[in-house]
């Protein structure tokens, strides 16, 4: 996955303009159409459950997987609920998780990175072979391992997942921290006796934000297609409770008889939101990267 | 460090039957209520009365000499179990990467030399399959190619080799799709830069033929990124199958691993798990091995960057 964020696939632009706003045109027309789709996403996920027409967890079996009608515009599913009102409601354990791994990830990884490029010797030489060595560890696999320790649920498939991704995040920010700390501003302020505290947290870090935004939004990405994997095998959100990945699995008969509208509605949600952050976390990279050079 | 690397593996692998809740013969025993005599054999088997150290050596040379010990819900030997298992996984991961390597490899060369619409074509199809999971993948695949037009069978593994063949194309293809569009992206990027470079002007302007062009001074040179891409997407297959073994109800050693993970029975998930990481670091310790072959610059045990 690091090789992943790694790729660079459009010619440099000029530098970025200042403030959130800024940034976000720079990244072009595909760019803004990925934020505005992470915003609905957002607001869903808030406020999906308020927003569902019906009891997204009211079964009525006979009225299992009966197509669109009348004010239930994606139909029903394997139990007779309401599709829409499912996914509405199930945006929010779709979203919160992957912010949950990527919050874990990317604030673990940061500190690795930054510890080790400021103590660099010993300290960074622990750290890198410390990463190497938990890149044996594949996200599901791990997370597979967690859920048959701990018991399936979305708490231990999140940790597991953050525990998994960190390497990555601190491989690639590792290298921008170094590239911070030989900069001669950092000298002056150690020569002006900052405490290396304050020079990485009110200095270094900021200085590496834009990088540390677009991993976050690549990783997002990632989190959520592992997260709903996870899921989808049972060993993440438990249903009945709505969930993207859960809804494809629990209506994933019904590809076969015929009705495949429930699943099928619930993975393009994922396809969207995924395609979403990946385009805008690319872009945001390439940003970032355009910066250094 | 590859040695390392599996030693912690394992020892977290091993360590996990200590994070449980409850005392290790609960864990071992998933909560189970079970005669005397057998906790006695667990006890035994295990090391339990001896210091933790102890027992994990224990395990190890077993595991080593390909003990994994005894399925609690099938009582049967782990091993016999992963055995039994593994070609499906295999041969699945494989198929999976032969399209991966083809296909993406192929369309981002392709993407790379052809701009206009193959490039467009290329960039914007990639762009959506990258964000497609393997799950979702599986099930447009089943409703299009078994249900809609029934050429492939849905689910299970198949009986000879034929029916292999047709059970198990839908899977491969659902396992290859998103790392297939990341190694053509990868592969169209460098591609494209080696293309760009002065050497390869130069050898334009001697009037060295297009093919002999491509072959021996863009995609020699744009052989490492691809490599690395294409090693790290493959290896990671190795835990996405248990998604797809799942969604195409195949008998894998994935789809295993997560039926006893739901069972909770941890010599099971132990063993399956420990073969998928030892798996998983020697396809990237052969990558390592791969690039010193590609690029005489790069000595073995360093990694390229």
């Amino acid at each position: 996955m690091s090789a992943v964020i790694g790729v660079s696939t459009r010619p440099a632009r000029p530098p970025a303009r200042s403030g959130a706003l800024g940034l976000l045109r720079s990244t072009g027309a595909a760019g803004i159409a990925s934020a505005v789709v992470i915003a609905v996403a957002t607001v869903l996920a808030a406020f999906g459950p308020l927003l569902a027409p019906y009891n997204p967890d009211l079964p009525s079996l006979g009225l299992a997987w009966i197509g669109p009608s009348g004010g239930h515009l994606l139909g029903y599913d394997f139990e007779g609920r309401d599709v829409l009102s499912r996914l509405l409601a199930g945006a929010q354990s779709s979203m919160v998780g992957p912010l949950a791994v990527v919050i874990g990830a990317m604030v673990l990884g940061t500190l690795i990175a930054v510890v080790a490029a400021w103590r660099q010797g010993l300290t960074d030489t622990v750290a890198s072979s410390g990463l190497d060595i938990l890149f044996a560890f594949p996200g599901i696999l791990l997370a597979v391992l967690a859920a048959a320790v701990f018991g399936a649920g979305l708490t231990a498939a999140a940790t597991a997942l953050a525990i998994a991704y960190m390497p990555y995040v601190a491989r690639v920010l590792r290298g921008a921290a170094l590239r911070e700390r030989g900069q001669p501003y950092v000298a002056a302020l150690e020569v002006q006796g900052a405490s290396g505290t304050s020079i990485c947290l009110r200095h270094i870090v900021p200085n590496m934000l834009p990088l540390i935004v677009a991993q976050a939004t690549i990783l997002f990405g990632w989190a959520m297609v592992d997260l709903a994997a996870i899921s989808f095998l049972g060993l993440g959100v438990q249903p009945p409770a709505p969930n993207w990945g859960v809804m494809i699995s629990e209506n994933q008969p019904g590809i076969l008889q015929g009705y495949p509208m429930p699943s099928l509605a619930a993975g393009l949600c994922i396809v969207g939101v995924v395609i979403a952050f990946n385009v805008l976390g690319e872009r945001l990279f390439e940003r970032a990267q355009a910066a250094h050079r | 460090m590859l040695v390392a690397s599996l030693l912690i593996a394992s020892f977290v692998i091993f360590g996990a039957l200590y994070l449980a809740p409850g005392n290790p013969i609960t864990a071992l025993s998933g909560g189970r209520a079970l005669p005397p005599a057998s906790l006695h054999v667990l006890e035994l088997r295990y090391h339990l009365n001896q210091p933790f150290l102890a027992q994990y050596w224990y395990w190890l040379d077993n595991a080593l000499h390909g003990n994994l010990g005894i399925s609690i819900t099938l009582q049967q030997n782990v091993s016999a179990v992963i055995a039994a298992r593994m070609w499906t996984t295999g041969g699945l991961v494989l198929y999976a990467a032969l399209i991966i390597l083809v296909v993406g490899i192929g369309s981002g060369v392709i993407a790379a030399l052809r701009p206009g619409w193959a490039d467009t074509s290329v960039l914007v199809s990639t762009a959506i399959t990258a964000a497609v999971p393997s799950f979702v993948a599986a099930i447009v695949l089943i409703l299009l190619f078994s249900v809609k037009l029934g050429w492939f069978p849905a689910l299970g593994n198949g009986t000879d080799l034929w029916s292999n063949v047709r059970h198990f194309t839908l899977p491969a293809i659902a396992l290859a799709v998103s790392s297939l569009a990341i190694v053509a992206r990868v592969t169209r990027a460098a591609v494209r830069e080696e293309a760009d470079r002065e050497h390869v002007q130069t050898a334009i302007s001697r009037g060295i033929p297009p093919r002999q062009l491509i072959r021996r001074h863009v995609l020699r040179n744009a052989a490492i990124p691809i490599a690395t891409v294409s090693g790290i997407t493959i290896a990671s297959l190795i835990a996405v199958a248990a998604v797809v073994e799942t969604a195409f109800s195949m008998n894998g050693l994935g789809a295993y691993l997560v039926q006893s993970a739901e069972s909770k029975d941890l010599a099971v998930v132990q063993g399956i798990s420990l073969v998928l990481v030892t798996a998983f670091v020697l396809i990237n310790a052969l990558v390592d091995v791969l690039y010193a072959a590609l690029d005489p610059r790069v000595a073995l045990g360093s990694r390229a960057q």
